[in-house]
């Protein structure tokens, strides 16, 4: 089992830069989902850990050891393509045991250990048919049981999920998590869907135009965004640009459309240093629409309703305050606001955090 | 036949109004692929079928010493295309030297066509320089050896002006040259049904291959190399087929004892004027190597040749 780390990384194809002095520690045995939008980097990473690419600059260390010469087949490690990429001339049997071979394990042992990994992936009775007589959902297990069956060091799935169907996608998360759980194996876990990267993770790294933005907890990715970027790419959020008038120990104090002047908790302004300009970051769930003016201790302000989405248990409203347009999801018991309704919004503190501008 | 019949039931069915359009729309539906096809099955038919059949009735005809050949049904140039060991020898030469063609066209041409396949972004380029020498008459690019291999060509003099050998070599007119002329020409056919297959191969498969702990090599080995068998196949065919139908080759770069049996045709045809002896010999020669193309499509399917092609 092993921890990575990537030391200023740098990954240049001819004059283009795809992955600029990344650095990041993925620790032993935990889920680590790299997430961004397409062409960010992600795979050029997930590559550059396997030994597929070499990097132009920085080191990587799987093991505490130094691997940039290591040639791919001797890393050990588990690699999960987006399209399975079986063998079609193989039986599920002889995929699954196609590491095996090259780790001089006895034939015996060979047969036994692509059961067992069959079994763990609840697909004991396909051993032997072909990959392309498989289900989608089926051919992405035995890819897995064929990277995990030679016990890896690292475990690296490149957007496993994103072939299979919405329901399957869903099932096969929770199973993947569980597997990995159960095994322990380090896992590095590349996304361009947030869902999927909340739901599964310990850690997510947030990239952008092949700079990480953010590496964090899940919780701490979505409630503490340290940047725009990240802000707006999990979940739906609304940004105000304002002022930061001052910065205590009980919270930043800021200046902002709509709300006027509000108290950010210190927890939820780590990345603002001082007076400037500063954003206000609110989550489109957190933005509650009222009929009434709040008691004490919340924010409040008038607002018209515009568009009124209505998706059963929520409603997504978009509002209009001033010259801004602000965007809340609300669970709702009865009947939504109708367009042009009078409310008042309201939000709690605690709901909200803060960006240097 | 069940579409047919639910067209039937739906007319029954209809107002008879409507009955006369719908039939009418239904029969020229029918007809339109027949119109489109018909020019070129008529050119099938009258410039390779009709011709066929007239060599099939040749080969039982008999040629007399004076005067027009005897018509009727007699066995004998079938019998003598079978039994006469020269005829026998020729046929083997024949097929040895298609085999060999092939075998080093295979060699020589699947490194080149995995290379085409793994080049980043002038793959285009490369096709296109791969099909370059078709531009250039076959029998102009067989007889460029005769520059290069002649005792006057480019390689003797070269020798001889570096002071290697005094006097020139014979290199040409013997079957190394007829093989080397075939395998010139033949090569593209290779590459391309070689590439063809290559390039249908998900590159990812190598890449799971090694990191599942296999070596380049064994990665190629044990999964790049069964899966593009079928284009191997096919081009194999197509450089064997061609290979062992052709004549020019022999003839220009060949020796008196080199030939081939298309070669054995032609001297019949053209020079001995025995059309039945020619006719019988010509339908051997497409009997064995149909033969072969039956063989390939009852084992690979003739999916594989037409993708090489397109
Ligand atoms: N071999 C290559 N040559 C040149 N540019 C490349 C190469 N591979 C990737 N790139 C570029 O590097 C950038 C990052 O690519 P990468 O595949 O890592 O993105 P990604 O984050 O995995 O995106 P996606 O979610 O679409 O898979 C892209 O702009 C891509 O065009
Ligand atoms: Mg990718």
């Amino acid at each position: 089992m092993g921890a990575v780390t990537l030391n200023n990384i740098v990954k240049r194809f001819g004059t283009f830069t795809a992955v600029e002095q990344t650095s990041m520690q993925i620790p032993e045995g935990s889920f680590t989902t790299l997430l961004g939008p397409s062409g960010c980097g992600k795979t050029t990473t997930l590559r550059m850990i396997a030994g597929l690419l070499d990097p132009s600059e920085g080191e990587i260390i799987i093991n505490g050891k130094r691997v940039n010469d290591v040639p791919i087949h001797k890393r050990n490690l588990g690699l999960v393509f987006q399209n399975y990429a079986l063998f079609p001339h193989k039986t599920v049997a002889d995929n699954v045991g196609f590491g095996l071979r090259y780790r001089n394990v006895p034939r015996a042992d060979i047969a036994r250990r692509v059961q067992d990994a069959l079994e763990l992936v609840q697909l004991p009775q396909v051993a032997n048919r072909y990959p392309k007589a498989l289900s989608g959902g089926q051919q992405q297990r035995i890819a897995l049981a064929r990277a995990i069956v030679i016990e890896p060091d690292v475990l690296l799935l490149d957007e496993p999920l994103s072939a299979l169907d919405a329901n399957l996608r869903e099932d096969m998360r929770v199973e993947l998590k569980n597997i990995q759980s159960r095994i322990g194996v380090t896992t590095v876990f590349v996304t361009h869907d947030q869902s999927e990267a909340l739901a599964m993770s310990d850690q997510i790294v947030v990239m952008s135009d092949g700079k990480v933005e953010q590496v964090g907890a899940p919780e701490e990715v979505y409630n503490t965004p340290a940047s725009e970027f990240v802000a707006r790419f999990l979940g739906a959020s609304n940004i105000l640009g304002g002022r930061c008038l001052s910065r205590g120990p009980d919270g930043a104090v800021l200046e902002v459309p709509v709300f006027g002047k509000v108290i950010v908790p210190s927890a939820k302004a780590p990345h603002l240093a001082g007076e400037g300009a500063a954003k206000l970051v609110i989550r489109a769930e957190k933005l509650l629409l009222r009929d009434a003016p709040p008691e004490s201790g919340a924010f409040s302000a008038p607002a018209t309703v515009e568009t009124v989405d209505y998706q059963g248990q929520s409603v997504r409203y978009f509002v209009r305050a001033g010259d801004t347009q602000l965007q809340a999801i609300n669970m709702i018991d009865e009947r939504p606001f109708a367009v042009g309704a009078q409310v008042h919004l309201t939000l709690r503190p605690q709901d909200c955090a803060a960006l240097p501008g | 036949m069940i579409f047919d019949f639910a067209i039937c039931a739906h007319v029954q069915s209809a107002p008879s109004a409507t009955q006369d359009v719908a039939m009418s729309v239904e029969a020229r539906e029918r007809r339109q692929p027949w119109v489109l096809l018909a020019p070129a099955l008529g050119a099938v038919t009258l410039l390779l079928l009709v011709p066929l059949l007239f060599i099939v009735v040749y080969s039982f005809w008999l040629r007399s010493a004076v005067g027009p050949d005897t018509a009727g049904f007699h066995l004998d140039n079938w019998q003598r295309a079978l039994t006469d060991p020269f005829y026998r020898y020729i046929l083997l030469n024949t097929l040895k030297i298609a085999a060999i063609t092939t075998f080093f066209c295979a060699l020589l041409g699947y490194p080149a066509a995995y290379f085409i396949t793994r080049s980043s972004g002038n793959k285009l380029i490369l096709l296109l320089l791969l099909m370059l020498p078709f531009w250039i008459s076959y029998i102009i690019r067989t007889m460029s050896w005769i520059n290069i291999l002649g005792s006057s060509g480019a390689l003797n003099t070269a020798l001889m002006s570096m002071g290697v050998i005094s006097s020139p070599i014979q290199m040409l007119y013997n079957e190394a040259t007829v093989i080397l002329g075939l395998v010139h020409f033949l090569l593209p056919f290779m590459v391309l049904n070689i590439y063809v297959s290559l390039d249908g191969i998900d590159t990812n498969l190598e890449d799971a291959a090694t990191s599942l702990g296999a070596t380049r090599w064994q990665a190629f080995t044990q999964v790049t190399l069964p899966l593009s068998l079928p284009g191997l196949a096919a081009g194999g065919l197509l450089c064997f087929v061609l290979g062992a139908g052709t004549y020019i080759t022999p003839l220009i770069l060949g020796g008196p004892r080199d030939a081939m049996f298309a070669n054995l045709v032609f001297e019949a045809i053209i020079t001995q004027l025995n059309w039945p002896m020619g006719s019988a010999l010509s339908l051997l020669l497409l009997i064995v190597l149909g033969a072969l193309v039956a063989l390939y499509n009852r084992y690979l399917g003739m999916s594989q040749l037409t993708k090489g092609l397109g």
